[in-house]
């Protein structure tokens, strides 16, 4: 089972309006690298040009915000759901 | 605001801000270029838009639309909605706001402590898709609600038409030049911008919005990306300014450390599109708005992740 990689709005203009794509990776960053690789333009709005995520922008998987967990190292599987929400508007999902 | 011993309401504080010079990071200026901020962080609710929500709610009792039995109801992405559940409290109407889900904690904290409702929408649509949220819950029961609608209600910009544009023109003694602030519902900089050009149509009113409609400017539109307010009209802007949001934290940290001031993130878009004007004139005075102190902001990813 692939997996589903969800695009807020302001993103969906590089995923042809798409809500959700799919991807595959064993971490967070590799799907970032495969979702720039059909979308591109993606990757610099999430990454900054030190390959960090930016700090305005959060990456959930299956919920949980991946600076608790292990950033872009976090390891992803079959099934997960990704999330990536800009902070407008706040920032935490508590 | 009163300057007496005691005031009737808190809805009597709300306006009359004091405006600050910025100095530290301004000191690379020429003695004739000026830099002030309003600091709309002392409105009772915490940030400006307790102007427009006053403004919006007293016209709607003037017009009957809003009376008892009636609620409250607007989206938005957090400080309008303080706003009302303040005003609601105070007048005695409950208040129920629809906004994104991913707003900070304090601000859930702040409209409960208030006694409104909230309705979250998805944060992936963002403020946007509190909009269209708000619209259905509003058709579902049209009756109950009174929806101030700070996207397209004229008495919006009129707060800041009556308020903050005639409180910047005595504060600087008429030499303001140049008015700069974000652009949101377009409230602020329409109807600062339509006062202070009747006092002197030279003065410049300069718009700052986010460089790219993916962005944390919590509270600026991308306006190119996004559902345009109907009270917003860019043909009475004399210019825009792109802003980063990291250029933007970077100078609300800034902010914090050296002109001993934590505002919130649009206050720091603000400001950096402020000392670009002022970068480029050799005498004015250039007055912007920080919207609200960074309180409200310490759990969100502008200091999370410092």
């Amino acid at each position: 089972m692939p997996i589903s990689v969800r695009i807020p709005t302001p993103l969906r203009k590089f995923t042809a309006g798409a809500e959700s794509v799919s991807a595959s990776g064993a971490t967070v960053g590799a799907l970032v690298e495969d979702v720039e690789s059909r979308h591109p333009g993606l990757k610099e709005r999430i990454c900054d040009d030190a390959g960090k995520v930016r700090r305005f922008v959060n990456v959930y998987v299956n919920g949980e915000d991946i600076r608790f967990l292990g950033s872009l190292d976090t390891p992803v599987k079959d099934g997960d759901e990704i999330s990536i929400v800009p902070a407008i508007a706040g920032g935490t999902r508590a | 605001m009163s300057s007496g011993a005691s005031t009737p309401s808190v809805l009597d504080l709300v306006g009359n801000t004091p405006l600050v010079r910025i100095r530290a990071l301004a000191r690379d200026l020429p003695d004739a270029v000026r830099v002030y901020a309003k600091l709309e962080g002392f409105n009772p609710g915490g940030s400006v838009k307790d102007r427009p929500a006053l403004n919006m709610v007293r016209d709607g009792l003037a017009k009957g639309l809003l009376r008892p039995g009636k609620t409250i109801l607007d989206s938005t992405s957090g400080n309008t909605g303080i706003a009302l559940a303040m005003i609601g409290a105070a007048l005695g109407y409950p208040v129920e706001l629809v906004m994104p889900d991913n707003v900070s904690i304090e601000r859930k904290k702040i409209i409960q402590a208030y006694g409104a409702k909230i309705i979250f929408s998805s944060g992936l649509e963002g403020s946007d898709g509190a909009i269209r949220l708000c619209r259905e819950v509003l058709k579902n029961d049209p009756d109950k609600y009174f929806k101030p609608d700070q996207y397209f209600n004229e008495a919006n910009p009129q707060a800041h038409e009556l308020t903050t544009g005639p409180e910047i023109w005595r504060q600087t003694d008429g030499a303001v030049t140049h008015f700069v602030t974000g652009l949101g519902t377009g409230g602020t900089i329409m109807g600062t911008g339509r006062a202070l050009k009747k006092f002197n149509p030279a003065i410049q009113i300069i718009g700052v919005e986010p460089d790219d409609a993916f962005h944390g400017l919590e509270g600026l539109k991308h306006m190119a990306s996004s559902i345009v307010p109907g009270i917003f009209h860019e043909e009475e802007l004399d210019e825009k300014l792109p802003i980063g949001t990291e250029e933007a934290y970077e100078m609300v940290y800034k902010l914090g450390t050296d002109e001993g001031l934590v505002v919130g993130q649009s206050s720091g878009a603000n400001l950096v599109g402020a000392l670009q004007i002022a970068h480029r004139i050799e005498r004015g005075t250039i007055v912007t708005i920080f919207c609200d102190f960074g309180v409200r902001y310490l759990s969100t990813n502008l200091w999370a992740s410092r």
